[in-house]
Parts: structure tokens; C-alpha cells; sequence
């Protein structure tokens, strides 16, 4: 039996963390992920969860408590934003290779300078390659049932794998919308006690973080990207798992409106809600337009994103970031993950929603439209962008 | 072999080697020397997190390791923050029952440059937050492990890599950083100096920083032969000289109130320490005379602040 | 041993599961020069056992102290510290 309430996606992360009973949480505040901490502090407080929280004094330090408490067994979480993910991103890396199960909500925001503390994926796109597990969220009850999947996946002893689950920051962070919360019961069937085999203690005295000489470093490195070639199977199956307790399914590639679509608008993160609206106007009008958007993105669905493209005619990339001297990180990823079919959609990148900056439905409107011409056509332009002044005038020299 | 134990002086000290043979420290090194009587004074109920550093990468070339406690490593900078989530981690796994309760000394390990340089940070930050572990610094007064680059910690005077000696310069201009009082500036209940030179003395430091409840500091300092250019067999002779000429003091400092444990009636002249050191070895008379003034004024500082505390009976 | 190793004998996160197995590891080799122990000489205080930077000195079945040459890496400290000068360094040769 779920209870429906109305919960602020950062307090529905928290919720989920509740529930998940987790053992140590540390965290230093950063704006929009504040709300998180907030709660989880407040919850210990009250007595309503029985953790520890470290009040830690950077976010270098909140990751590296983490390791140390994951390193003893303790089940861990962490929130950050922007520069707070970019001040630990060498720590980041550290999780993930001492195979650390952290598990890190990441109210996704832009990075300085100049400084912003409004919503992009600079910083998401910032730590693909560290080797966490990653996916994001559209909205409140995603934020929910991805963060106790993100436990139960994690700590799964064939995977021992950091998961980072994005929302975007305020467009998702600070919503508030009725979220399905389940009973303590139906959690704790889903996500097991944790135990760590490993686990640092004078009956054991293993050594954790030896160094890598140049003999051996690289097989390391081979063993971390077998296991993270790995996790998928488990992934797959926490969602299955999920859905047959809380009955809600998700996918690694999440498709809507597909069918014999031509143009495929493809989104990450909240903005595919609006996204949909503008599909839903098309559609009316007769438009074989679809939608999918990525849920997974590390690792990246390769085989789940062929299939979702398959037969379109365009495929429109929106994204929120931008990789200087190359274009939009996603769309890269796209192509080449296209790069090998034998019959593939042309592919246009739009960039938008820069700093905060919002998408509205006319937006949508013009990233389809702009987006046809320009795989069609080509671009003149620096960046193909929506919503920027003077966008029209950046060519390239 | 089987272990057994070792009368040594009044007490009996454990054959064991927490730190096992086979380690990569330089010849004569003073931080292995520090490290066994540290782990054979707190014996196996112990968990290490250690920062980058030479005590790190000598010890653990994978797939080897030399530390047979539980030990890790994961960065440079962040060790206190690490024996932070080890020790929240512990007492919360222990509070609701998913590990057995026992005491277990958790101990953060780092050199000068993970303590006093790019560590401070996180080094302050679990240290006003209060958690129940004890930081040890080993300090060789410099980035030995990269190369025998200046640190904060370097003392006024010495030459090394990034401030060397030459026509222009004298070597390190700044005088070492008094990471001590930076410690006992968070109020923490026991902070100390201690040489490895000074077994009995390190070693009841070290204990008595475990049995302390709340964050203990003990700041030790490991002669370097390869970075202050002397032989490998003076090491415990350097380390002597630096307490008898008072360049490097043994003290307490307990909630606060500070207290010498070995105060020469005269304190020998600095000259003698130095001139044992490579890296000293560019220095003029006059370099000399200006770094014994400093000795001097630091100590008489230091025996202003240890005044109300006499010096204790000799163990 | 290392260079045997292929990813598949990685642990999880790159553990070092046996503790303190470095000790297979020799570090004799590095020595240019040995302590050699005058037993008529030695008290027994065990000093040298303490100091001992690479924990090569072992407690022996009669009580003395001596160097275990697998490990010994010659420093001296031994000899230095020796408060009845009963260890001697003597020059390493080529046999």
C-alpha cells in the first residue's frame, strides 16, 4: 500500500535515503541541493532515522568520509551540485575504482564562472568518465524509486559500484509534486541489508588503496571496466525487481510516442516533461514525432538506443551542456554510438537551458523545427543553440 | 616465528610487526622506525587511513602490502576526512548493532605536506568536529616522497628542490609552520610532539592519545637521510640532537595547557644539529646565529607557555 | 609475481587481502654493508630491535638479537645505538 503526498523532489531523495536506512550520510551544502542534506540532518535529528551525519566542511571531504565509512561497511550517501562535484572529482574516481557502493544525488547544476547556482548538465557531464553508475530523473517519484534503486543496485555484490542519480537543480530539486511513497516493508523487501565482505576490521586486517605500479595499474583498470561492463545485467534487473514490487517499470532508454515516428526528439533530465507536451501538439497535428530520453547514462544503453532510433528519419539531440572545441557532450556520444548501423538517422545537436535558463514549449517548438532543417541542411553556426540571444549571429569563421 | 614478548626497559612490547618487512623505505628512513613502535604500542585494535605520501607508496606496490592492520589509502589530501566516515562509520554500525562493540583506535596517518599543507583543511575540519581518532603527522620536513620539495613545515634555511640554495637565495625563507599550535588551537583535548628518538616518551604519547575520548594530535618528527643529505645511521642521533637543541621540543599540550617533557638545563648549540645536514650546509655564521636566535625565542616562548607546568619526573 | 598477474587476479577494489605480504619481498639486496652482532658484548637490551627501521632484527631463541640478512638493508642504526657497541658494520661482497 503506497501513501500519496506531496513531496519536494529533494525531500523525496531524502525520503528514499530514510528508507533505505542508511548508516552515514555527509554532505556540505551547496545551493540547489541544500534541501537534501537539510532533510536527512533534520531526520536524524528528530530520531526519525538512525545515522550518522557528518557535517564535513567541503564537498572534497563529504566524498572522502563516504570512502571511509564505506570502507567499514556502513551503507552511504551523499548529495552535491556544480562546483561542489567538481571540488570532489578526484575523490569521485577513488569510489568507483575501490569499488565504494556511495551513493551520490546530484542536483545537477552550471559551473563557474561566471558563477551560477541555477540548473544545467555541466557538472553531470563533467564526471562521465569516473566510472559510477548514472541516471537521471524527470521528476519527484523518479527521484524516489531511483534513489532506493540506486542502493539496491550499488550493493549488489556482483556490481559494488558508486551510483550517481541526477535531478536537475530547482526545475526538479525544488518541485513539489504527489509522489507514491511505500510502505517500510515493501522497501526492505526490495533493497536487502547491506553487508560488505571486506569491510575494514582488526579480524581482517586487509589493505585498501594499495598503489599501482606501471606493471600492474593497467590491470586495474581492465578488471574495473569488465565489472562496469557487468552491472548492466543487474541494473536491468533491479528495475525488474522494482517493477514487480512497487509497480512502476523503468527503462535504460525511456521512449515516448515512437511509434513509425520520423523525427526523434531526444532529452536527458526534467525538461522532457515539457518536451512531451510539444510531441503530444505534434502528434495532433499529424506529425510522426517521438520522444526518448536517457535514463541510463552510464553506462551508456548502446543496445537499447539503437533499438529506440531504429527507423527514424532525424534524430533531434537537446542537451544542456556544452564541451568546448567539440559541440554537445551528448550528441558526440550519440553519433558514434550510431557511427556503426547500417541505416541511421541523420542527427542534429541543439544546445539550451544554459544557467537556469528555462525551456518553454515554444522552445520545444523551435529545437524540432531548427533541429530537421539543420540534419537536413547542416549548420553555419558555432553551436546550433535555442533560447540565447543573438544565437542566429555566432557562425563559424 | 611465534610471537612473543619483548622485555623492553620496565614494559613488555610485542614481537609482532604490524608493519612487515619488506618495505621499500630508504635506508636509515625514521618513519618506519616511528611507525612500528606506534603500532606496537597500540597493538591490532586499530584501523589506519594513511594520505599519499612516502609512508604510503613505500609500503603498498600492489599486489604487495606491508601493514597487517587494517589500513587504507584513497588521496593526498584527504585523510582526516576519511578517518571521519571510518569512525561515524564504526560507531553507527556498532550503535545498531551490526558489528560487535569494541573499542577500536582509529588513527590517520600523513606527512607534513598531507598535514600542514594541502591536508589542513580537512586535518581542521575533523578536528572541530570532534571525532574520536588520533592524527599522527610524520613529519620529514618536506615533499621527500616527490622529491625533496619545500613544504610549509621546511625549516628557515634549509635547501631543497623548490627552494634551493644558491648566489640568490638561502634556501627556505620562511620559518616552519607551527602546525602544533594550529591543532591545539581547535581545543582539542590532547595534542604532543614527539621523536622516535625518545621510545618511552612516543610511545606513552601515542597511548595516551588513543585513550584520549575526542580528536588527540601527535605531531612526530622523522629525520629524512635522503632529504637532509646526512647518513642513514645518524638518524636516531639527528633526531636526539634536534630535541637537545631545542629546534624540535618535546611538549604536551592537554586542553589547552602546555607542558615540556624534557627541558635541558642548557640546550645545546644549533650549530651542532646543522652541521650533520646537507641541507644546512650553504649556511653562513651569520644564517647560523640568526636561526639560534629563532630556537632560542621559540623556546623561551614555549617555556612562558609550559611555566605553570614543571617538567615531569623522568619515567 | 607481478608481472604474472592478469585483471582476473585483481580483488575487489584492488585489495590486499594477505596481510603483511610484502614480507616475501627481500630487501638484503640493497645492503653494502652488515651488522655483525658480538655476542659477548650484548646485554640484551633489545634496542636494536626497536630501532630497527625494516623490523630485520628478530628476537632469537637465545635471547640475542640478530639481523635477518633477507631483509637487513645495512643503515647501521643498529650499530650506532648499541649502548655497549656489541654490532659492528662489516663491507658486503660479491661471493
Amino acid at each position: 500500500m503506497s501513501r500519496r503526498v506531496a513531496l519536494e523532489a529533494s525531500h523525496a531523495v531524502a525520503e528514499a535515503t530514510r528508507m533505505a536506512d542508511v548508516d552515514v550520510i555527509s554532505a556540505y551544502p551547496i545551493t540547489p541541493q541544500t534541501h537534501i542534506p537539510e532533510r536527512l540532518a533534520e531526520m536524524v535529528a528528530y530520531g526519525d532515522l538512525d545515522a550518522a551525519y557528518i557535517p564535513v566542511e567541503s564537498e572534497h571531504s563529504a566524498m572522502s568520509a563516504c570512502l571511509g565509512a564505506a570502507a567499514v561497511g556502513a551503507r552511504t550517501f551523499t548529495a552535491t551540485a556544480g562546483q561542489g562535484l567538481e571540488l570532489m572529482h578526484e575523490v569521485v574516481y577513488v569510489a568507483s575504482a575501490m569499488r565504494y557502493p556511495v551513493i551520490m544525488a546530484v542536483a545537477n547544476r552550471a559551473l563557474s564562472a561566471p558563477l551560477s547556482v541555477w540548473g544545467d548538465h555541466s557538472d553531470a557531464m563533467a564526471v562521465r568518465d569516473t566510472g559510477w553508475i548514472q541516471v537521471f530523473c524527470q521528476n519527484s517519484q523518479e527521484a524516489f524509486d531511483l534513489t532506493i534503486w540506486a542502493f539496491r543496485v550499488g550493493e549488489d555484490p556482483q556490481v559494488l559500484l558508486p551510483v550517481m542519480v541526477h535531478l536537475d537543480g530547482f526545475t526538479l530539486s525544488h518541485v513539489t509534486e504527489p509522489v507514491l511513497l511505500p510502505e517500510q516493508s515493501e522497501v526492505d523487501r526490495f533493497l536487502p541489508r547491506y553487508h560488505y565482505r571486506f569491510a575494514l576490521n582488526p579480524d581482517q586486517p586487509m589493505t585498501h588503496g594499495a598503489f599501482g605500479p606501471p606493471e600492474i595499474y593497467a590491470e586495474t583498470k581492465l578488471a574495473q571496466a569488465v565489472v562496469f561492463d557487468n552491472c548492466k545485467k543487474t541494473i536491468l534487473q533491479g528495475w525488474q525487481e522494482f517493477r514487480d514490487i512497487f509497480g512502476r517499470h523503468y527503462n535504460p532508454v525511456e521512449e515516448y510516442r515512437t511509434e513509425n515516428a520520423e523525427t526523434l526528439l531526444l532529452t536527458i533530465g526534467s525538461f522532457t516533461e515539457t518536451a512531451k507536451i510539444v510531441v503530444d501538439a505534434r502528434r495532433e497535428k499529424g506529425e510522426a514525432v517521438g520522444l526518448i530520453s536517457l535514463r541510463l547514462w552510464r553506462p551508456f544503453p548502446f543496445e537499447e538506443f539503437r533499438r529506440a532510433v531504429r527507423g527514424a528519419k532525424t534524430l533531434i539531440v537537446f542537451e544542456r551542456a556544452i564541451s568546448f572545441g567539440l559541440g554537445g557532450p551528448v550528441v558526440a556520444e550519440v553519433r558514434s554510438a550510431l557511427y556503426d548501423e547500417e541505416t541511421r538517422p541523420k542527427v542534429a545537436s541543439i544546445i539550451g537551458g544554459l544557467g537556469g535558463r528555462d525551456m518553454s514549449e515554444e522552445d520545444f517548438e523551435y529545437v524540432i523545427d531548427r533541429g530537421r532543417e539543420v540534419a537536413e541542411k547542416g549548420s553555419d553556426r558555432v553551436l546550433e543553440t535555442v533560447g540565447i540571444r543573438g544565437e542566429s549571429e555566432a557562425l563559424k569563421r | 616465528m611465534a610471537i612473543t614478548e619483548v622485555k623492553f626497559g620496565d614494559r613488555l612490547l610485542t614481537s609482532k610487526e604490524f608493519l612487515a618487512e619488506g618495505h621499500n623505505f630508504c635506508i636509515g628512513c625514521g618513519e618506519p622506525m616511528a611507525i612500528r613502535m606506534v603500532l606496537k604500542t597500540l597493538g591490532e585494535n586499530v584501523i589506519m587511513a594513511m594520505a599519499t605520501g612516502c609512508d604510503e607508496v613505500t609500503t603498498t606496490p600492489l599486489p604487495y602490502t606491508s601493514w597487517r592492520i587494517p589500513w587504507m589509502h584513497t588521496l593526498f589530501e584527504n585523510t582526516a576526512a576519511e578517518i571521519s566516515g571510518v569512525e561515524a562509520g564504526l560507531k553507527i554500525l556498532m550503535k545498531k548493532g551490526r558489528i560487535p562493540e569494541r573499542r577500536i583506535t582509529c588513527i590517520a596517518m600523513a606527512g607534513d605536506g598531507g598535514t600542514s599543507d594541502i591536508g589542513l583543511q580537512a586535518l581542521s575540519g575533523a578536528l572541530e568536529r570532534g571525532h574520536d581518532f588520533v592524527y599522527i603527522c610524520l613529519d620529514n620536513e618536506a615533499y621527500m616522497n616527490t622529491g625533496i620539495q619545500r613544504s610549509s613545515s621546511t625549516p628557515y634555511g634549509a635547501s631543497t628542490t623548490t627552494a634551493p640554495a644558491g648566489k640568490m637565495s638561502m634556501g627556505q625563507i620562511t620559518r616552519k609552520k607551527n602546525i602544533v599550535a594550529i591543532a591545539a588551537a581547535h581545543g582539542i583535548p590532547y595534542v604532543a610532539t614527539a621523536s622516535p628518538s625518545y621510545h618511552f616518551d612516543l610511545m606513552r604519547k601515542v597511548r595516551k592519545a588513543a585513550d584520549t575520548k575526542g580528536p588527540a594530535y601527535v605531531h612526530i618528527l622523522t629525520p629524512c637521510p635522503t632529504g637532509w643529505r646526512c647518513g642513514g645511521d645518524i638518524t636516531v642521533q639527528i633526531g636526539q640532537l634536534a630535541v637537545q637543541t631545542g629546534v624540535f621540543p618535546l611538549y604536551e599540550i592537554e586542553h589547552g595547557r602546555y607542558r615540556l617533557n624534557a627541558d635541558p638545563p642548557r640546550l645545546k648549540p644549533i650549530e651542532e644539529y646543522l652541521k650533520l645536514q646537507g641541507r644546512y650546509r650553504h649556511l653562513t655564521d651569520d644564517h647560523v646565529a640568526r636561526i639560534q636566535e629563532m630556537v632560542n625565542e621559540d623556546y623561551a616562548g614555549l617555556k612562558e607557555k609550559a611555566a605553570c607546568f614543571p617538567v615531569e619526573a623522568k619515567e | 609475481m607481478t608481472d604474472k598477474l592478469t585483471w582476473k587476479d585483481m580483488e575487489v577494489g584492488n585489495i590486499v587481502k594477505e596481510a603483511g605480504n610484502a614480507c616475501f619481498r627481500r630487501t638484503g639486496d640493497w645492503r653494502t654493508e652488515r651488522p655483525i652482532l658480538d655476542k659477548d658484548k650484548c646485554i640484551k637490551c633489545a634496542l636494536c630491535w626497536l630501532y630497527c627501521p625494516d623490523a630485520s632484527i628478530k628476537p632469537g631463541e637465545d635471547g640475542y638479537y640478530e639481523a635477518d640478512l633477507y631483509y637487513c638493508k645495512g643503515c647501521a642504526i643498529c650499530a650506532r645505538i648499541c649502548p655497549v657497541e656489541a654490532i659492528s658494520m662489516t663491507e658486503e661482497e660479491e661471493r
